[in-house]
Order: structure tokens, then sequence, then C-alpha cells
């Protein structure tokens, strides 16, 4: 990217879409696109070399974000995108790989992987697009569906305990960990830059409006209806205590930013355990690539 | 061709028996050697076994069906496995813990106190070397060279010296009985003394 | 196709006493493997185990997944990281890698996966042999697709199958199965690995032409596509949806067509190429024992004995299982009275064996539901039988 294109007014992020694929598929006020906006403004404000940073989606129609960016890009199985991540990362790891996917794609489906890739403080930055159900197939329960939220399998109403995400990953291991809304897109860039620049297991819950299905069923008007939701019910508190971070039914959001420390990543911690432990016999990884030289 | 299965308990190095006598047999006798542990329906209860198949060309049937060598380590294995030993087998036993019939056909019988011998070299974990060792004699089926060839890298490091002693202690002993058994029992104690001297 | 010596860093040259399982660790190393995802399953364990205590010597990264839908998932992604990348699993685990196994077929990802074979179905004798995946090999993920399977019978040969199946899945961006059993993978033989020189491995096949021109899944002349590495600049997408020569997804039956039959056709036309088989006497045979894997090994003992007794046997081993041996069952089904196929299962390439003789030769089963190896003297019957 040239500097001048900063400065382009059109539209800035033009350049990181893979615009022969649009129009995409998402829904009018859906709020899946304003999260890709807010990760292409990162992406243009941090002085990564783009061709440097791979971006993996599981299933869903957040998934389908991998389609839309133009990185080297992955568009995989559900479930497994942070697998997925996890070989690509290792195998040249002078990437940085980003995973882009919904709530039920990585914290259901998905979610033995996604609490070993933290606990191993794999450095990837994991950005969750969480809309309470899964959208793709038509609005069903999903693990962070809120309780007495009705949804296309739970007819009657959730009933089931939903995921406090940022919790779980403090617990997991994870070594960053935000949550916002789809109404604070500064704030999800901000996040997104931080956790782009730092190593180590990142993750990031954006909460988004599925108006199509989740906000239609539970009747809870437009996208601009939910935005003011967030707006009205949203309250910043960083270093908040993980354990307070349930979501009820249209109740209050906690956002911020938890967790930021320091920890060794898969591969610092690899290179030196061996190191350590084999001296001279090791070969260090990581740091050149043979690969095609 | 020639079919061996060394068994005992778990815990015994009976495994380790098979791998270090197909590893001296493959890479330094220059024979083909096949060993496989007893994964297959025999491996039940504790008794513990692994099986050789030693040729001088290709093993194709990779499995024993009848060993020409049985080697027993207790009185389970012994039990389990003699009934399938050839009539004109060899029959080797560590003779503290195993109790044998009276021999079937023309099977040769050798026993040794290799537990015991181990434990006089201060450690009964080596008694499969013990074991190995007289093995080696009364079988001449490997020689003693390649078996200590075979050693570095299927024992520890640490417990080379004492597992090459181990093996001597049980290839003297071997050679000692069988020049016991060719001279006939009264001459035992000449025999004894003339493997004493090649110390 | 370009061949390449082998890397001397990851080849133990030398003459070693290893079981099949050791053996196919040192394969993947000797083939240039550099990456190995695994979860431990009996009886394949012992081959992640001998790549973790080897491959930070070597150079390169074991990582113990939380699970196989995730072992493979990485392998994936490694590969397309740049690694030549491989696992070891067992039935169950290899059940659970189906999905993915999908995936890296439409993202002609190469990749190796050597399954040692227990008894199933389910948990089924986690230390005991079968040969009942044989068919999941071939069918095991949905949809249509080709993979290459190799069946190795001896440690040696597991050495040897692991570097060509790396060649296989390289040559043609296809996922590459070991299908070998508990008996081959923990059977001690002796194994002789060549010095590197001497060791033939396939680069991948590598684009290297003007980056805006890439297109994933343009078609080169001999029917495979260039692959790229993610952070070498192309910017380039990939999917598990059916996708035209960009990578981009195109949801109609037009690009199906042209996508899947590709996926087909890439190994059902290089099939000749593709298959290794080893015949004794299958000239001169009135009946042929065809097996694979361990099982030709126990056959042995059966052929003898009909042999010696004046009855014409050959015997026909697949060491490729799939792609099948069509055209040379075609070939010789008219001149044989019968096939002899002990397998260790219920009966799965003997359906195969049946529709490429077409009737003109007769096809004998001889089953084993697993957890040890066939009676010679089954099979030995079954010869009798073929000839009466
Ligand atoms: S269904 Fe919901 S999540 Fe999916 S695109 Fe439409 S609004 Fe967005």
């Amino acid at each position: 990217m040239k500097a001048e294109d900063r400065l382009e007014e059109r539209n800035p992020i033009e350049d990181l879409l893979r615009m022969d694929r649009i129009p995409h598929i998402w829904c009018p006020g859906c709020g899946i696109g304003t999260v890709v906006t807010s990760f292409a403004e990162a992406l243009k404000k941090t002085d990564l070399d783009l061709d440097k940073v791979a971006v993996v989606s599981g299933i869903g129609c957040t998934g389908r974000v991998a389609g839309y960016i133009k990185l080297d890009s992955f568009h995989t199985t559900h479930g497994r995108a942070v697998a997925f991540a996890t070989g690509l990362k290792l195998a040249n790891p002078e990437l940085k790989v980003v995973v882009f996917s919904g709530d039920g794609d990585l914290a259901g489906i998905g979610g033995n992987h996604l609490i070993h890739a933290a606990r191993r403080n794999m450095d990837l930055v994991v950005i969750c697009v969480n809309n309470f159900n899964y959208a793709m197939t038509g609005g069903q329960v999903a693990a962070t569906t809120p309780l007495e939220a009705n949804a296309s399998t739970a007819p009657y109403g959730n009933f089931e305990f939903p995921f406090n995400l940022p919790f779980l990953m403090e617990a997991a291991g994870a070594t960053y960990v935000a949550r916002w809304t789809a109404l604070h897109l500064r704030r999800v860039t901000m996040s997104i830059m931080e956790a782009l620049q730092r190593k180590g297991f990142s993750f990031i819950e954006v909460i988004t409006p599925c108006v199509t299905l989740y906000a239609r069923r539970n009747r809870l008007g437009d996208g601009l209806n939910l935005l003011r939701y967030y707006y009205d019910n949203s309250e910043i508190q960083h270093g908040a205590d993980t354990r307070q971070l349930d979501i009820s039914f249209q109740g209050k959001i906690i956002v911020g930013k938890f967790v930021d420390k320091d920890k060794p990543t898969f591969l610092d911690a690899m290179n030196q355990h061996f190191t350590r432990v084999l001296g001279d016999d090791y070969q260090l990884y990581g740091r050149i690539n043979h690969d095609r030289d | 061709m020639t079919e061996i299965r060394f068994s005992g308990f778990g815990g015994q190095g009976i495994i380790r028996c098979g791998l270090i006598t197909g590893k001296a047999l493959a890479l330094y006798d220059n024979k083909h050697a096949t060993m496989n542990q007893s994964f297959g329906p025999e491996a039940r209860g504790s008794a513990c076994s692994s099986q050789l198949v030693v040729s001088d060309d290709r093993v194709l049937y990779p499995y024993i069906t009848q060993p020409e060598i049985l080697v027993a380590m207790s009185q389970e294995a012994y039990d389990k496995y003699e009934p399938e030993l050839r009539e004109d087998g060899i029959l080797i036993i560590d003779k503290d813990l195993v109790k044998p019939r009276p021999p079937r056909g023309k099977i040769k019988l050798f026993a040794i106190p290799a537990t015991r011998f181990a434990e006089e070299l201060g450690n009964r974990i080596i008694a499969n070397l013990v074991m190995l060792g007289f093995f080696t004699a009364v079988t001449k089926i490997v020689t003693p060279d390649s078996m200590k060839k075979a050693l570095p890298g299927l024992v520890p490091d640490r417990f080379l010296e004492l597992n090459l002693k181990a093996f001597d202690r049980g290839y003297e002993y071997g050679l000692q009985v069988l020049a016991e058994k060719e001279k006939g029992q009264t001459k035992g104690k000449a025999s004894a003394k003339k493997s004493k001297a090649k110390k | 196709m370009k061949k390449v010596k082998a890397d001397p860093k990851g080849v133990l040259t030398g003459v070693h006493y290893l079981d099949g399982d050791y053996a196919i660790a040192e394969g993947a190393l000797a083939a240039g493997c550099r990456f190995f995802a695994g979860y431990p399953i009996t009886p394949s364990t012992e081959t992640a185990e001998r790549f973790a205590a080897r491959i930070p010597k070597v150079g390169g990264v074991f990582i113990q997944m939380e699970d196989e839908l995730g072992s493979i998932a990485a392998l994936i992604g490694a590969a397309w990281g740049g690694k030549k990348a491989m696992t070891v699993t067992s039935g169950p685990g290899f059940s659970l890698m189906q999905e993915n196994i999908g995936l890296a077929c439409m993202m002609e990802t190469p990749l190796v996966i050597a399954n040692v074979q227990r008894g199933g179905p389910s948990t089924g004798l986690p230390t005991l042999a079968g040969q009942q995946d044989i068919m999941q090999a071939r069918w095991g993920s949905h949809g249509d697709y080709e993979v290459i399977a190799l069946a190795p019978d001896s440690p040696q040969e597991c050495f040897d199958l692991t570097i060509e199946a790396f060649n296989l899945a390289e040559t043609y961006r296809v996922p590459t199965f070991i299908m070998t059993d508990e008996c081959v993978g923990h059977m001690h033989e002796k194994v002789v690995i060549p010095p590197a020189e001497e060791i033939e491995v396939v680069e991948r096949k590598w684009y290297t032409g003007p980056k805006d021109k890439y297109l994933p899944y343009k078609l080169d002349k001999d029917g495979i596509p260039f692959m790229v590495k993610a952070g070498d600049g192309y910017r380039f997408h990939t999917t598990g949806l059916t996708h035209d020569e960009r990578g981009y997804p195109v949801i109609n039956a037009e690009c199906q067509d042209w996508c899947v039959r590709h996926l087909c056709d890439k190994i059902r036309k290089n099939a000749d190429k593709i298959i290794i088989l080893e015949e004794d006497e299958t000239d001169t045979a009135e009946v042929i024992v065809l097996s694979y894997g361990i099982t030709s090994r126990v056959a042995t003992r059966a052929v003898q004995k009909a042999r010696d007794e004046g009855i014409k046997v050959g015997t026909l081993r697949l060491i490729t299982v799939w792609p099948f041996a069509e055209k040379r069952i075609r070939e010789l089904a008219p001149k044989v009275a019968a096939f002899v196929v002990p397998e260790i299962n219920y009966g799965q390439i003997v359906f195969e064996v049946e529709r490429c003789a077409a009737g003109q030769a007769k096809v004998i089963h001889v089953p084993h539901c697993g957890g040890w190896v066939h009676n010679p003297e089954d099979i030995y019957k079954a010869i009798k039988e073929a000839v009466k």
C-alpha cells in the first residue's frame, strides 16, 4: 500500500477488499460489514506488511469475511478456522494470522480449538462477531443466545445459559481480551490495531446486530433500534472482572479491554524451551524461512 | 527359518529381548529378523511375550506358529507357551521362577537363575540381559558380538556397562552349562573351571 | 513436477531396526515433512512420538492438537503456509478427519495422513489389527473426490511409501493416505535409510509468474494448478465452496461440474502413473490371490502350500489401493478362473475386484473381521475352492 492511498476519499478501504466480489451477501443493516470496515481501517493504520497478513474464516455469515478481504484469505470449514490458522501460523511464523468468524463458528462448534489456542497463547488475532444466533442457517439458538431470547430452535425462548466469552477466553489463557459493540467502531478499530501489533492470543468480541433474524424474531426493530439499544445499555469498563460480563436479554453490555498481558507465545515458548533443554542440538524455528529461497 | 518366543511377565524387559536379538540378527549378523510384540490374541493375562522370526531370506509370513526356541521367565508364561514348542525345540527358563514339567519329546532344557544373577550384579531389572547372554550361548543362533553391538539405543546409556556385564554373566554361565552337558554331569567341575579361565 | 534431492537434515541415513510406525516418521522427515499435528491414538501414537523426538533437531514443528478435527485443519493451514505436513491416526481419528479431508481435496492441498488401522467400528479393537478403513479412505468425506492411498507391508515399505506418499501428494495436490495396520505398525524389521542424495523428493508446484496474473485454480498443461503460500504477496483466496479459477465461490451446477470433474479427473486420468502393483506369476495363474498390507504376507503361506500341490497361483499385491488397479484387474479377469481376496474386513476391496472382474472370473472373498491376521489355512481353502 502506498502512503498517498491513505488520503483517498472515495472508499478508503477499497484496496483491501475484493471489489470483484462486491456486492457482498450480507443483509442491509447487518453489522458484519461495519466490523470488516473497522478491521480494514486498523490494517491501514498499522505498519504491517499486508502481504504478510492472512485471514481465516470458518462458516456462517461472518465466515464469509475471508472471501471479501483482499489478503491471503481462507474460507475453511465450520468450527475449524482457529485450528487451520494454528497450522498456517506455525508453518510460516512471519505471518500475522487473523481469524475472523462468528460466535457459533468459534465458540459453538469450534469451541475446543478456541480454548486450546488461547491456552497455548498461539499468536493469533481472533475477531469474533457475536450476533447471538446462528444466522446463516436461519436464526437458531447459539451458545451465546441470551436467556429468554427467541430463536428458531428455541421457539419458546432460550433456557440454556450462554457463554460469557471474555470470561471463557481469559480463563483459557488469552493474553488480550476486549469486547465492543458495532456502535463502538473506532474502539473496535483500536482494539484490532492493538491486537495486530502485539504477540500472543488476542480475542476481540464485537456484539453485532443481526437484523434479519435475531432482531426480527425478537421484535427488536431494525439496525438502528439495535444500535440505540447498544448506546443505551453498553458501559465501558476497562479492566472489568470478566466474571461479571454476562449479557442478559436486552440487558446491560459491559464493554472495554479486559485483559492485556505478556506471556510467551507458543513459538517463543517452544524455542526457549528447546534451546534450554537441547542446546546446540536444537534447530531454532521460525526466525528464517527456508522454504522458498 | 527359526521361530523364537521370549516370554515372561510385564516389566521383565521381554519386548526388549526380542528387540535386541532382532536388531543383532538383522543389522550385524546379516539375517532377516522380524520382531512382533504380542498385541495379538495371545496378549491376555499378565504374561508378556515377543516373537522373532529369523531367516536367511526375506521373512514373508511374519508370525511364529511353532517356535523352535522358547524363553520363559515366569511360570505363567511357561504354562501358556510351552505346549506350542516343537518336540525338538529348545526351552530356556529362569530356574528360580519356572518349575518345568518333565520335558516332552526331544526338547532340550536349559535353566539359569537369571533373576538371582541380576540381583547379585545389583539390579534385578537386568535379568533379561542375563537371560539374553545365556540364550546367546546355548542357542548359538546369534553371535555375542552382535548382541552387544545391538545394545546401545535399546538400553539406557547410563546402564550400558551394567547391561553388558549382565549379558556376559549369562553368556559365560551358558558356555559352562553347555560344556557340562557335553561332558556329562560328572565332569561338570572341570568345565566350570575352563569357562572361568576364559574370563 | 520438480524432483530434488532430499534435505540431508531430515534423513537418518543408516541401517535401523524400526517398527512401521517409527519408519513412517522417518520417511516423512526424509521426504521433507516439517510440520506434524496429531492427536494420540493407538496403535499409531509411536509415529507422533518419534516425530516429537526428532523434529526439534531437524527444524520444524510438532504440535499435539486438541483433537483430530484440529490436527487435520492445522495440516491444511500448514500446507498453505508452505510446509509439507502430515498426521497419523487410526480408525476413530480418521473418522473425525473426514470432513476436512474433503476441504483438503477441495482446496487441492497436498498433505499426508497415515492411518494405522485397528479393528472397528467405533472404539472396536484399539490394540489389534484391521483393514476396515479401506473404503472410508476412498469415500469417507462427503461429495465426489479422489484420493491416493498406499498400503505398506513392512517397516521398510512404511519408510519408502511415506516418501512416495509425499511425492504423490505434491505432484497431484491431493491428500495421500498411508493405509497401514497395527501389525505392520508394530512390527520391527530392518529399515535401510539411504543417503539423502539417493532420495528423490517432489517439490511443491510453486507458481513463479507475475503476481497479478496468479489464479489459484487455473489448470496448468498437466491439469494441476500452481500453488503459492500465504505471505508471498499474491493475496489469493481459497474456499471449501465450489469455486472457479480465481478460487472465488460460484454456486451453480456449471462451476460444480468444472470444479468436481477436475478433482476426480486429475487422479483418474493419471491412474496408470500413480498405481504401483507387485505381481508374481500372474501371467500363468489359474487363480490370483489379491491382497494388500499385512494380509499379503500372511497369504504367502497359503500360496506356497497351493503351489506345492501344483496349483498355479499368482499373487497381486495392491501397493496402491486407491486409485484402484481397475485396468489390470480387467486385463487379468478373462485369463484366470478366480481371484481370491483375503482382507481383514468383512468385504471392502473385494467389491472393487468383483466390479472389475465383471463376471469374467470368480471372486472369492476371505473375510476376517479384525483382531488378528488370517489363518493361512483359510486362504488356502479359498484357493482350493477356486480351482475346484
Ligand atoms: S442473517 Fe443476520 S448476520 Fe447474517 S447477514 Fe443477515 S443480518 Fe447479517
